[in-house]
C-alpha cells in the first residue's frame, strides 16, 4: 500500500463569524495575505517532510473558500516538483470540466511531468458543487465537457507526430503540439474521484484508479461496480489493488488520548467543508432530474454509514462516529494499522491510502509528529501488507 | 406544474396527434416528440411558457381559449417534451417553433411569450414574422440593457426556492408549493424544467448579447406586458425591450410580479386578446 500525505490547505482564521459560507461569497477581506504565505510555506514545509519520510504527495484546489487557500493546484504541483525528490505528486484533482483552455492543462501537466522527472499522478475530477458559481461553467454540460477536456489532454500528451486538428463540441484547436511531451508514457497515470456506482463503473471500463473520498463502508459497493466494469472489458485478472484508493482522515498519536485530542482539531475538516449558503449546494444539472425530484420529495440518499450499518452526519459526527464509520483512523500506531487493515479487507484491497495527515486547525508541530510517527510505526508495515483477494471478502 | 389527472397517449409518428380530454396531445415535430395543449377554436394563439414550465389546468389557458385557439407546448427539455442533445441554444428553441408553426400551418398567428418564453419568442420574430400578426412579450427574458458589472436579471440560480418566490410573485404566499404531496412525474417535469433552464440560460446569463440589434427586424404590432411588482427582471427592463422595437407598446400588469399570466390571469388574457383584436399601432 501507498499512503499520500494530503492537506485541504485551510485557512482557520476566517472560520469565525463567516455568516453562514466559509465558500463563494465570505468575503476576502477576511484572508490576510501575511497569514496566508505563512499558512502556504508551512503546509509546503510538511510536504517536504513526508517526501523524506517516505510518503507520497497528494494536492488539490478548491475556489473562493477558507477551507482551501490553494485555488491554482498548479502553483502547488510546481513548487513540489522541485522541492520534493522521490514522492509521487498525486493532483486530485484537477476540475478540468471547469477549465475553459484543456491545452493548457496538457502544457502544465507535462512540464510538471519532466520537471519531477515522471512523478506525477494525473487526477482529472468533476469538482464540489460550490465550484460551478465561481467557474460559471454551465453545470448541465459540466460532464461532457469533462470527457471532451479528458479525451483531448489524452490526445496531446500522446501525439509525437507534429500538430492534430481538434474541433469538438466545447473545445476547438487546429494546431496541437505540446512541448514539452510527458516524461511517463503514454502519458502519466490517470485518476479520478466519484461517489456513483454508474461512474465507477466507467472508471473501471477504462482501468483508471478510482478514490473515493470519505465514502466510508459505501466504499465497497463503488469498489465492486468498478471491478465489473474492469471486466466488461474482457479483463480477465481482477483489478490490481493499486486502482482503488480511498481518502480517510488520520489522528495518530503514542496514546489514544492525545489521538484523540488531535483528532478533535482533524475534525474541522468535515465540520466545515460543508458550510456553503444553500442556493450553490446544489446547481441544476449537477445531479440527474431523477435525483433532484427525489429530493425536493424530502428523500436525501445517506451517504456515510457505520460498520453495522447506523447513517452519520458527516458535518456533525462525532470523533467516535467519524471512526465507526471510516472516516477516520485513529488512535495508536497498532490502532491506526489495525484500523486501516480491516478496511482494506472491507475493500477487497486497497492499494492507497489518502491521508489527510493535516486538517483544520492540526498545527505544524503536532502534524510533524503525527508524520513521523506514522513514518516509523505503520508506513512500513503497511507497505508490506498482504492484499485481501477481493473473491475471499464478503461485500 | 402539471396536472396531476392527466394522461398523455404516446405517439411516435411525425405528425401523428393524439388528444385527451383536456385538450393535451402529444406531437413529433421536426424528430422531437413534444407535450401540447391545444384549446378553442378561431384565430391561432402560440403561447410560450416560462421555465417553470405550463399546467394545463393554468385559468390563463382557458381565459385565452374564450376568443383564440391557444395552442401551448412544452419547449423541448421542459415538462414532459422530449430534448435533443443538440439543442443547447434559445436560438435552437426559435427555429424548432418555426417547424412547430409550419409543421401546424399556423397564419396570422399571435405569439405570446413569458419570461423565458418571452425570449424565445423575441428569437422567433427576429428571423421571420411570416405566420404571425401580433407579439406579446411578458416580463420577457434575453436582451442585456445595463453595463457589465449590473445584473439586469436576478440570479435565480443563486437563490432558494423561497427567495426565488419572493422576488418572482406579487404574493408569495399563493406561491408556496409542496413537493412532498404532487405526483412523482410532476416533481420531475419540475426538475427537468430547472436544468433545462440552466442548460439554455446559464451563461450568458438569461440573454443573448445579438438580440438587443436584431429587435429593429420586429415590424408587427408587439405588446410588452409587465407585472409591475416584478422583481426578477424590474419593470424599466421591459421599457428598455419595449424601446427596441419598432413601435411597441408598454403595459404594466398592477398586482403581478414575474408571472403576470398566473397572478393576474383574467387582465393578461383581456390585454393579450383586445391587442390580438386590434389593428395595433402601425410600426
Amino acid at each position: 500500500m501507498k499512503v499520500f500525505h494530503f492537506t485541504e490547505q485551510a485557512y482557520p482564521e476566517a472560520w469565525e463569524n463567516h455568516g453562514g459560507s466559509l465558500r463563494v461569497v465570505l468575503p476576502n477581506a477576511k484572508c490576510d495575505p501575511q497569514i496566508a504565505a505563512d499558512r502556504f510555506h508551512r503546509y509546503y514545509d510538511e510536504w517536504k517532510l513526508a517526501d523524506e519520510l517516505g510518503f507520497d504527495i497528494m494536492m488539490n484546489e478548491h475556489h473562493s473558500t477558507a477551507t482551501c487557500l490553494s485555488s491554482t493546484v498548479v502553483v502547488t504541483l510546481s513548487v513540489l516538483a522541485r522541492e520534493t525528490k522521490r514522492a509521487r505528486l498525486l493532483v486530485l484533482g484537477y476540475p478540468i470540466g471547469h477549465r475553459p483552455d484543456p491545452l493548457r492543462v496538457a502544457e502544465e501537466l507535462s512540464t510538471i511531468d519532466v520537471i519531477s522527472r515522471g512523478r506525477l499522478e494525473m487526477g482529472f475530477v468533476k469538482g464540489v458543487p460550490y465550484e460551478i458559481p465561481v467557474a460559471n461553467t454551465n453545470p448541465v454540460f459540466l460532464m461532457d465537457r469533462f470527457w471532451e477536456a479528458h479525451d483531448f489532454i489524452i490526445k496531446a500528451m500522446t501525439t509525437h507526430d507534429g500538430p492534430f486538428n481538434w474541433e469538438g463540441e466545447h473545445f476547438h484547436y487546429r494546431h496541437v503540439n505540446i512541448w514539452p511531451r510527458p516524461w511517463q508514457q503514454p502519458h502519466p497515470p490517470v485518476w479520478s474521484t466519484t461517489s456513483s456506482r454508474s461512474n465507477a463503473r466507467v472508471l473501471g471500463e477504462r482501468g483508471y484508479v478510482i478514490a473515493t473520498l470519505g465514502s466510508g463502508y459505501n466504499t465497497r459497493a463503488l469498489y465492486d461496480a468498478y471491478r465489473e466494469g474492469w471486466a466488461s472489458k474482457g479483463r480477465t485478472a481482477p483489478p490490481p489493488p493499486d486502482r482503488f484508493a480511498y481518502l480517510a482522515l488520520v489522528a495518530i498519536a503514542r496514546t489514544e488520548a492525545e489521538a484523540r485530542r488531535r483528532a478533535e482539531l482533524v475534525a474541522g475538516y468535515p465540520r466545515t467543508s460543508s458550510i456553503v449558503a444553500p442556493p450553490f449546494r446544489n446547481p441544476p444539472g449537477f445531479l440527474s432530474a431523477m435525483d433532484n425530484a427525489q429530493l425536493l420529495r424530502g428523500k436525501t440518499p445517506a451517504r456515510s454509514f457505520t460498520k453495522d450499518g447506523r447513517v452519520i452526519a458527516m458535518a456533525s459526527a462525532s470523533v467516535q462516529e467519524l471512526i465507526d464509520a471510516a472516516i477516520m483512523f485513529c488512535g495508536t500506531p497498532d490502532q491506526v494499522y489495525a484500523q486501516i487493515v480491516d478496511f482494506t479487507t472491507h475493500c477487497g484491497g486497497l492499494g492507497n491510502l489518502l491521508m489527510m495527515g493535516q486538517a483544520g486547525n492540526l498545527n505544524h508541530a503536532d502534524t510533524v509528529d503525527s508524520l513521523t510517527l506514522f513514518a516509523r510505526e505503520v508506513l512500513p508495515r503497511l507497505k508490506e501488507l498482504k492484499q485481501p483477494a477481493p473473491e475471499a471478502t464478503a461485500a | 406544474m402539471t396536472n396531476p389527472a392527466r394522461r398523455i397517449r404516446m405517439q411516435r409518428a411525425e405528425g401523428e396527434r393524439g388528444v385527451s380530454l383536456d385538450g393535451v396531445s402529444e406531437r413529433v415535430i421536426a424528430g422531437v416528440r413534444i407535450e401540447l395543449i391545444e384549446r378553442g377554436q378561431g384565430r391561432p394563439l402560440l403561447f410560450l411558457h416560462p421555465g417553470i414550465g405550463i399546467d394545463a389546468a393554468a385559468p390563463v389557458l382557458a381565459r385565452l381559449a374564450q376568443s383564440a385557439r391557444v395552442i401551448a407546448p412544452s419547449h423541448p427539455g421542459f415538462g414532459r417534451s422530449e430534448l435533443p442533445r443538440a439543442m443547447t441554444t434559445v436560438d435552437d428553441l426559435a427555429y424548432f417553433y418555426l417547424d412547430v408553426m409550419e409543421a401546424l400551418d399556423l397564419r396570422g398567428a399571435t405569439l405570446v411569450g413569458v419570461s423565458f418564453g418571452g425570449w424565445i419568442a423575441a428569437e422567433i420574430a427576429v428571423k421571420t414574422t411570416e405566420r404571425l400578426s401580433h407579439l406579446v412579450l411578458a416580463d420577457a427574458l434575453g436582451i442585456k440593457v445595463g453595463g457589465r458589472e449590473s445584473r439586469d436579471i436576478a440570479d435565480i440560480f443563486a437563490m432558494t426556492e423561497a427567495q426565488f418566490i419572493e422576488h418572482a410573485y406579487h404574493d408569495p404566499a399563493a406561491a408556496k408549493r409542496n413537493y412532498a404531496e404532487m405526483p412523482e412525474a410532476d416533481v420531475l417535469a419540475v426538475a427537468r424544467n430547472r436544468e433545462s433552464l440552466a442548460r439554455f440560460g446559464w451563461s450568458p446569463y438569461m440573454h443573448d448579447p445579438k438580440l438587443p440589434g436584431r429587435l429593429h427586424r420586429i415590424r408587427i404590432p408587439t405588446l410588452v406586458l409587465w407585472g409591475a411588482s416584478d422583481r426578477i427582471a424590474a419593470p424599466d427592463y421591459g421599457r428598455a425591450y419595449a424601446a427596441a422595437i419598432p413601435g411597441a407598446r408598454f403595459e404594466p400588469i398592477e398586482g403581478a410580479g414575474h408571472f403576470p399570466h398566473l397572478e393576474q390571469p383574467d387582465a393578461f388574457a383581456r390585454r393579450v386578446l383586445a391587442f390580438a383584436a386590434g389593428q395595433g399601432a402601425a410600426p
